[in-house]
């Protein structure tokens, strides 16, 4: 052995520099409040951090009673779906280095849903749009005993974009029909009847496509792209809609 | 003491649509048609205007009652004239449905933009069809310069 090595200074590596963060939430508790109100907390940060992580140590450290919802804080379950800085985003995948830290962060709840308390609102109205295109798959061939519904590559790369929704409803509460007072399905609700819509396997695409040939359904799409823009998934959404309104007009998938 | 927001939206209540022709689907595919060719009309319409012959000089009482006289301009005016005004009405109609939030102001706007649509069409229609330039028996100060050299 050298004594080389014993020379060389440790390896330190560089430190990274936590800076404080301001974050305006917009709160609202039914039971003292009769308005929602703007409050600022500042939370310790590094640029690695999510929302999601100063909304943890605003709740854990400093105001117990901030509410929101958050599950897997993975980006998967699609609890966390908020407004921050006017944009629809999932506080667990936006990081601190991607927003401009010098000013404050801005959260509130998502908006066109009946709001609860501080950033949680009332998902039924949103999830009974998504039940009203029946999302499942409908057959009435039993397959083989022991085998798949066979399906070629292209078949399932025909409705690949559209498996990915989470649900998170970032889409449907981004959209300037959705906010208005009409019965609107919402594009997170097209968007899964597209995935059944344009699956070989499934049978019913003609009964999703009279529900969305609705007043209410896709024709009220104005292709704003608000909801393309908001998921956190990257589906193609208003893509997605516009294939559906083809089918429409042609009676088939 | 506890208080809630009111829902940002009425209630769930979509309802089941009748058989029968589906007007929101057709009002689409017509405004998608209808954009289409008035973007061919009123391109060729202000191209003929503005920048054939002598340009925007040229643009008086003469040439319009010239333009007017000829069935092929006769067609292109009223055409652009019903597709425009349908689907400008048409669009009215959408953002009342999408921002009117009261049963009675939305029926208001709606007749309002019925009745300037269908008045505009029908006027609008009336004079390319029945415009003379020059009307027999008028006192000749009375009528435009072009008259006296026909």
């Amino acid at each position: 052995m050298s004594s080389a090595t014993i020379d060389q200074k440790p390896i330190v590596p560089e430190e990274i520099k936590s800076f404080t963060v301001t974050l305006i939430i917009r709160r609202f508790n039914p039971e003292v409040d009769s308005e929602p109100h703007w409050q600022d907390f500042d939370v310790q940060m590094y640029p690695t951090d999510r929302v999601l992580d100063a909304l943890h140590k605003i709740k854990w450290d400093q105001d117990g009673s901030l509410t929101f919802r958050r599950s897997c804080a993975h980006g998967v379950c699609g609890s966390d779906a908020m407004r921050i800085n006017g944009r629809n985003r999932l506080a667990c995948k936006t990081l601190m280095k991607d927003l401009d830290i010098t000013k404050p962060i801005y959260v509130e709840a998502i908006k066109g849903l009946p709001l609860e308390k501080d950033l949680i609102v009332d998902m039924e109205p949103f999830f009974d749009s998504f039940k009203a295109v029946q999302p499942f798959l409908m057959n009435s061939v039993t397959p083989e005993k022991g085998k798949e519904r066979i399906q070629t590559v292209a078949q399932r790369a025909r409705f690949d974009d559209t498996t990915k929704c989470i649900l998170c409803a970032a889409c449907t509460s981004s959209c300037p029909v959705f906010w208005t007072d009409g019965q609107y399905f919402g594009p997170a609700a097209i968007v899964n009847a597209h995935r059944f819509i344009f699956d070989s396997r499934d049978e019913n695409a003609a009964v999703r496509l009279d529900i969305l040939n609705d007043k209410e359904g896709v024709w009220r799409c104005r292709t704003t792209f608000n909801c393309t823009e908001a998921c956190p998934r990257g589906i193609q959404v208003t893509q997605a809609i516009a294939e559906v309104k083809q089918a429409i007009m042609r009676g088939k998938a | 003491m506890t208080s809630t927001i009111e829902a940002p939206r009425s209630p769930y209540t979509r309802s089941t649509r009748k058989s029968g022709v589906n007007w929101e689907k057709w009002g689409w595919i017509y405004m998608r048609v209808s954009g289409v060719v008035l973007v061919v009309l009123i391109f060729g319409h202000l191209f003929v205007n503005l920048m054939t012959g002598e340009g925007v000089s040229a643009l008086n009482f003469a040439f319009v009652a010239g333009k007017l006289a000829s069935p092929f301009w006769q067609i292109w005016d009223v055409l652009m004239l019903w597709l425009a005004l349908i689907h400008g009405g048409n669009g009215m109609r959408t953002l009342v449905n999408d921002y009117a939030t009261s049963r009675i102001s939305r029926g208001i706007l709606k007749v309002a933009i019925l009745v300037s649509v269908v008045s505009l069409i029908v006027l609008g229609t009336l004079v390319v069809y029945t415009f003379d330039a020059c009307p027999a028996g008028s006192p000749a100060d009375l009528l435009p310069a072009v008259c006296s050299t026909l």
